[in-house]
């Protein structure tokens, strides 16, 4: 008991809101989760700062430094026009970023709308809501973006938020679960029963108490959203070509150079991998410290 | 049981509707117009009246009246014709379906005879390395994109060994074995990327089976171990593992849309590709209709099969 609490010190400013006690029980509780979350962190910091740190422009083409293997010139070698892999990497994290947070914003949103609205009122528009979440989930994700990609074309805006309706239609129903459950304690009916607005109801008692819920669905929506994207783009359905994407980085119509150059197939692989896999851990932490409740939930 | 079964028939029928509408609304939602399309794809010469293409299409007709005519099509089997190859989409369908089921079930087949006993042998040894070692593997297995671990069999046996997996399709009841063979590689990554989540399960599911009151009975009355585990704790422990191969049915068709295109498996998850990149929107909804229905019907054989697993449920 005493051995984390010297960890702390350094700290425990005056005044701790919530947000740093959360940040010492992660540390103190969950090392795994937290050491997830650092290296989602860097892998957000080399988004962020990829165009500092890029050693090369993604896009630059040498013919005469084709395929050349990892050396300390091109840390993850060349590809087939001899561009700097791993400058296109880290321009490929900062678009799985911008795509990864984007639309988990947009899916949480989307949950809270459909979720308050399902939840709250309940009674038939929780009935329409509901079966259309069901019809909606029926379709495997992958498949439904296909389509809807084959039909609003490939591009950012498009992608991010056909991913966003597509996991904030599924977060909904978790979203919905706990306004249930925060609609029926005593604070909401005393609520109700002294006039206060619908709104008001929302605003000042079922958000603020949703909120542990919002946060695991968010954080464990940037990996779900980051997998989703990599996943279109290798099909050739996401980002237009020039762009570095991990997935378009990987995609099948650049297999034939693999052959010539295999470090080609691993670096992005891995990125994804390692994000994925630390957002998950995060998530899954987050989650036992927020709502224990959730478990099993993803 | 009867009674149970007419509850999930009919709880069906509103799904059904919206799953209809969604799909109604894909075609309707075709970028240009489909009718522009047909007549630049199927050389039908500029002159040619365009309101007749229009009418013979039932384009001219309100969105409501289309809707009928078009579920009414589709309830008798009829999905149009492919705009490429001008045939039926149904047959096409017919074609390919067995393809992407046989690849779904050697898939299926691979995840449980890892997951399920695996999962059993990590609740048994509950917090010792072999509990680590399988969790950790399962926790990775869920963060690797399928489409990588296609790639890295793709390319690195090519590399080193000069070896690389077969993807010459042959149908199983011309050359089974070949067949097999072929598809034997994407149902394995396929399976252990499905076995991850089952793993987990399984894992979570026997712990709390064998916390229970009537196992401690059983194994004070003398019943072996291996017994225990395969006739009391497995059987109850089953329920929620079926209930998400139910949940994982749309994963695995996902799945069989990647493992299809890197190992150029002619099932429809590489037919909704084709269609997709040469914009024949009857072949695309076809697809997805399809799809969505058998999630539907995958849905409703596990929610019959609890009622068999689990009698509780059947009179609840």
């Amino acid at each position: 008991m005493t051995s984390p609490a010297q960890k702390t010190p350094e700290r425990s400013e005056p005044s701790r809101g919530p947000f740093s006690d959360l940040v010492a029980r992660l540390f103190r509780e969950k090392p795994l989760g937290a050491a997830g979350g650092m290296v989602f962190v860097a892998f957000l910091l080399c988004g962020v700062f990829a165009n500092v740190l890029a050693p090369h422009a993604e896009n630059d083409t040498n013919i005469l430094s084709r395929f050349q293997p990892p050396s300390l010139e091109f840390p993850m070698g060349t590809d087939h026009l001899g561009r700097d892999v791993f400058s296109r990497v880290l321009i490929g994290a900062q678009l799985s970023m911008i795509v990864g947070f984007a639309a988990a914003a947009l899916a949480t949103i989307v949950s809270i709308i459909l979720g308050v609205l399902s939840g709250y009122l309940g009674g038939w528009v929780d009935m329409v809501i509901q079966r259309m979440v069901d019809a909606w989930m029926t379709f495997p994700g992958l498949v439904l973006l296909i389509v809807v990609i084959s039909i609003v074309g490939p591009g950012l805006p498009q992608i991010v938020a056909i991913l966003g309706l597509q996991y904030g239609i599924a977060g909904s129903r978790i979203v919905r679960g706990s306004v249930i459950s925060v609609r029926e304690n005593m604070y909401t009916h005393a609520a109700q029963s002294i006039g206060a607005g619908t709104l008001h109801i929302l605003r000042k008692h079922i958000l603020p108490n949703i909120m542990p819920v919002l946060i695991v669905l968010f954080t464990t929506r940037v990996g779900a959203v980051i997998l989703s994207e990599a996943g279109l783009s290798f099909l050739g359905l996401g980002l237009p070509p020039p762009q570095p994407t991990w997935g378009g980085m990987l995609a099948g119509s650049g297999r034939a150079y693999m052959y010539m150059g295999p470090w080609l197939a691993l670096a992005p692989g891995l990125c994804l991998t390692v994000v994925v896999f630390a957002v998950n851990i995060f998530g899954d932490a987050l989650r036992d410290l927020l709502d224990p409740r959730m478990r099993g939930l993803r | 049981m009867q009674s149970y079964i007419a509850r999930r028939l009919l709880a069906l029928i509103p799904t059904l509707f919206f799953v209809s509408i969604i799909v109604f609304c894909s075609i309707r939602l075709i970028p240009g117009d489909v009718v522009d399309l047909m007549m630049s794809q199927n050389d039908i010469s500029t002159g040619q009246d365009r309101a007749k293409v229009e009418a013979a299409l039932g384009l001219d007709q309100p969105m409501i009246v289309q809707y009928f005519r078009w579920l009414g099509n589709a309830c008798r089997g009829d999905l149009g014709r492919s705009l490429w190859r001008n045939t039926k989409v149904t047959e096409q369908l017919a074609a390919r379906l067995p393809v992407t089921f046989e690849l779904g079930f050697l898939s299926l087949v691979v995840a449980l005879t890892v997951a399920i006993p695996i999962g059993i042998y990590s609740a048994m040894r509950q917090d010792t390395l072999g509990d680590y070692v399988v969790r950790s593997f399962s926790l990775v297995m869920l963060a690797i994109p399928g489409f990588w671990l296609g790639t890295l069999v793709m390319v690195f046996p090519a590399v080193w060994w000069r070896w690389a997996p077969d993807i010459d399709y042959t149908p199983f009841f011309e050359m089974p074995i070949k067949n097999l063979k072929h598809m034997l590689v994407p149902a394995i990554l396929l399976g252990l990327s499905l076995s991850a989540v089952t793993m987990r399960m399984t894992r979570t599911m026997m712990l709390e089976v064998m916390r229970q009151d009537y196992i401690r009975t059983a194994r004070a009355k003398g019943v072996g171990e291996i017994r225990l585990v395969l006739q009391h704790a497995l059987r109850n422990g089953l329920i929620p593992i079926v209930t998400l191969i139910g949940l994982q049915a749309p994963m695995l068709i996902g799945g069989a849309v990647i493992m299809e295109q890197i190992f150029v498996i002619p099932g429809i998850g590489l037919m909704l590709l084709e269609a997709v990149f040469q914009r024949d929107y009857p072949v695309v909804s076809g697809v997805f209709m399809v799809v969505g229905i058998g999630v539907l019907f995958i849905n409703l054989v596990v929610d019959l099969s609890y009622g068999w697993l689990d009698p509780k449920v059947r009179t609840s």
